[in-house]
């Protein structure tokens, strides 16, 4: 690739990135006008005067002409200000700082699990195109695909937990643990591990196992697909002949010559994946009552929480977009043929 | 006229008519689509789909809705193979129904995401300039977007139900249409049958609609059938959460979402509404892979 085109994908990065991230907060915008239920009722009350509703009405600049509410609904989000929650009268911000880390460290063990099936799915599927065992792992990708996230979760439950009693319930970590480490990374895992309470740590281990199993194994369907496509575009490169016709033991060609080249695309692809698990934590952390955002934002949902349904979705979406449009462009960077 | 003749007229070099070209290119694709056992077990499975749709009243044992409180939470038996959710009413009727939600769900999404998407992107790849820039640019927006909590946003602002929650998907879902239609209008374009046409003296209006939008179908059928099973989960995870099909509807989601609740006394109350989901967002996902490989050569990998 030349520089040129380079220069042309990062500027295009710099200029859509700010756009799409606009495009969100407008459908947020739009979201929030939409809704059926009257905003300031929802703070006054059905019977409240009609000075205290004018005033609230004045106070959340619903009198100011819709553009202008937009620019001060742009500003807002960007200072990071979503409004009160109605269900933890907390400002939305705070619950959002509170309950992120569940979810990343959730997301991350997701990524690590669906990476550490996929890769090595994806080799093998692709050293051994057209046999027996590229059908079987496609059927496994293509199963992982279609399972419903959340009927996953429940029948992981029913086996694991219900039946066999092998792991641990629903939930981050045994009520009696809750709320003794001290919260210095918001990881549990992290936390529990500096605080020396090993005993802990495992219990957060097993409460984990079985939702990040759950995510990890729709993660790995993409990637194995993934892997299986850039390992066929190397195999059938004329160097990899030339690695055979020298002598190399094919395990040594899969590995060392194809797969390494392969490795730059994986990570645009791992991230891409890590993007959609936090998407998909949503219905996985209200299955396993994990407390991360997923969770917070369906409950907002049951209670009519509209501030902090807005300020979850659009924090989940900007990661969201960052992620998707970074290894977009950086796929397109390292794929000539993607130009 | 007997088989192998009839063979031989499909398969001639020479076709005498347009007809016979085109009847023979469909014989091809078609050996080749029932030579490929993904496709056909996607096929196999979306027919049951439909005809189970189609046949419900016939099919379903009980009334998917008359409760019978007598009879709750009653395990797989004889009589209700499924067993009973918490109301009495008999899960494999309900299951059969509930085809009949996943069909609308889905043949209403992509009734709206399809038309749009390539409309956009063949207006987009026909007429360039600026139209091409902005359009474009929008569907790369859209296309960033994570569709299901956009959805789950846009349900919860406008209300639960099946049609709102039908129109939450297909706000975020219109995009890679676009996409792939404005690939295909390019490399026609450029094509010299196009210009024969133009120099006809044909509309663009025509030009796109006639013969720019029935040539760049069959990339859209391919993307359209793996979407459904992207779509058919999207919305049974509304219906999981309340925001799609409201009781008594019999909607897959909603009662795996009842399910849940009695997950450790009533396995059989979950367990069959999710089967029922995985294999028709299954069916779809192997037809539309199988097609992909039997109608796009360039992508075998």
């Amino acid at each position: 690739m030349s520089a040129g085109a380079g220069i042309r994908l990062l500027l295009r990065w710099v200029t859509i990135l700010p756009i799409t991230f606009l495009g969100l907060i407008a459908v947020t915008f739009v979201i929030g006008r939409i809704m059926p239920i009257d905003p300031v009722i929802l703070i006054v009350g059905q019977d409240a005067s009609k000075e205290a509703y004018d005033r609230v009405y004045h106070e959340l600049g619903l009198h100011l002409p819709l553009y202008e509410q937009f620019l001060i609904y742009i500003g807002d989000v960007l200072r990071g200000d979503f409004g009160m929650s109605i269900s933890t009268a907390q400002p939305v911000i705070e619950d959002i700082k509170r309950v992120v880390p569940a979810t990343l460290e959730l997301a991350t063990i997701g990524t690590v699990i669906g990476t550490l099936l996929g890769v090595p799915m994806g080799i093998v599927a692709a050293a051994r195109q057209g046999t027996w065992i590229d059908s079987t792992i496609r059927v496994v990708s293509l199963i992982g695909y279609s399972v419903p996230v959340f009927w996953k979760g429940l029948m992981l439950l029913l086996l694991f937990y219900a039946v066999l009693g092998w792991t641990a319930g629903p939930g981050r970590i045994a009520v009696y643990y809750d709320g003794i480490v001290d919260v210095r990374t918001g990881l549990l895992l992290v936390d529990s591990l500096l605080a020396g309470e090993i005993e802990i740590f495992w219990n957060a281990v097993d409460h984990m196992i079985l939702p990040a199993v759950s995510l990890g194994y729709a993660a790995s369907a993409y990637i194995t697909r993934m892997t299986r496509s850039f390992m066929l575009d190397q195999l059938n490169q004329e160097y990899i002949t030339t690695a055979r016709v020298k002598g190399l033991a094919e395990w040594r060609v899969v590995l060392f010559h194809a797969f390494r080249n392969t490795l730059v695309q994986l990570v645009t692809v791992i991230a891409l994946t890590y993007g959609i698990l936090l998407e998909g934590s949503v219905l996985t952390e209200t299955v396993f009552a994990w407390p991360g955002l997923g969770q917070y934002l369906t409950k907002a949902l049951f209670n009519g929480d509209m501030n902090a349904v807005i300020g979850a979705t659009i924090v989940i979406g900007a990661v969201f977009v960052t992620l998707n449009l970074t290894s977009d462009i950086l796929y397109r960077m390292l794929d000539p043929r993607a130009q | 006229m007997s088989a192998s003749r009839a063979r031989a007229w499909l398969l001639t070099e020479r076709p005498s008519s347009p007809l016979q070209a085109y009847l023979g290119r469909q014989y091809l694709n078609a050996r080749r689509f029932l030579a490929n056992r993904t496709a056909t077990w996607g096929l196999a499975i979306i027919a049951l789909l439909a005809f189970v749709a189609a046949a419900a009243p016939l099919l379903a044992p009980y009334d998917p809705i008359a409760i019978d409180l007598n009879r709750s939470l009653q395990p797989p038996s004889l009589s209700h193979w499924m067993g009973t959710d918490e109301f009495g009413r008999d899960i494999l009727s309900r299951i059969i129904y509930g085809t009949r939600v996943t069909l609308y769900i889905v043949g209403l999404v992509l009734v709206l995401t399809a038309p749009i998407g390539l409309l956009i992107g063949c207006v987009s790849g026909y007429v360039g300039g600026w139209v091409d820039i902005i359009l474009m640019r929008l569907t790369d927006i859209v296309l960033a977007f994570p569709s299901l909590i956009l959805a789950l946003a846009f349900v919860a602002a406008l209300g639960p139900s099946v049609e709102n929650a039908v129109i939450a998907i297909a706000i975020t879902r219109w995009p890679p249409y676009a996409r792939i239609a404005r690939a295909e209008t390019l490399t026609l374009r450029r094509s010299e049958y196009i210009s024969a046409i133009r120099l006809q003296g044909a509309s663009t209006a025509r030009i796109v609609f006639r013969h720019i939008v029935p040539m760049s179908l069959s990339s859209v059928v391919i993307r359209a059938t793996l979407d459904m099973a992207a779509v058919i989960l999207i919305a049974a995870g509304l219906g999981f959460l309340g925001l799609g099909a409201q009781p008594p509807t019999p909607e897959w989601g909603a009662m795996l979402s009842t399910g849940r609740k009695y997950l450790l006394g009533a396995w059989w109350v979950g367990t069959f509404p999710g089967l029922a989901i995985f294999l028709v967002s299954m069916g779809f996902n192997l037809l539309g892979d199988g097609l992909r490989d039997v109608l796009d050569p360039r992508s075998t990998r």
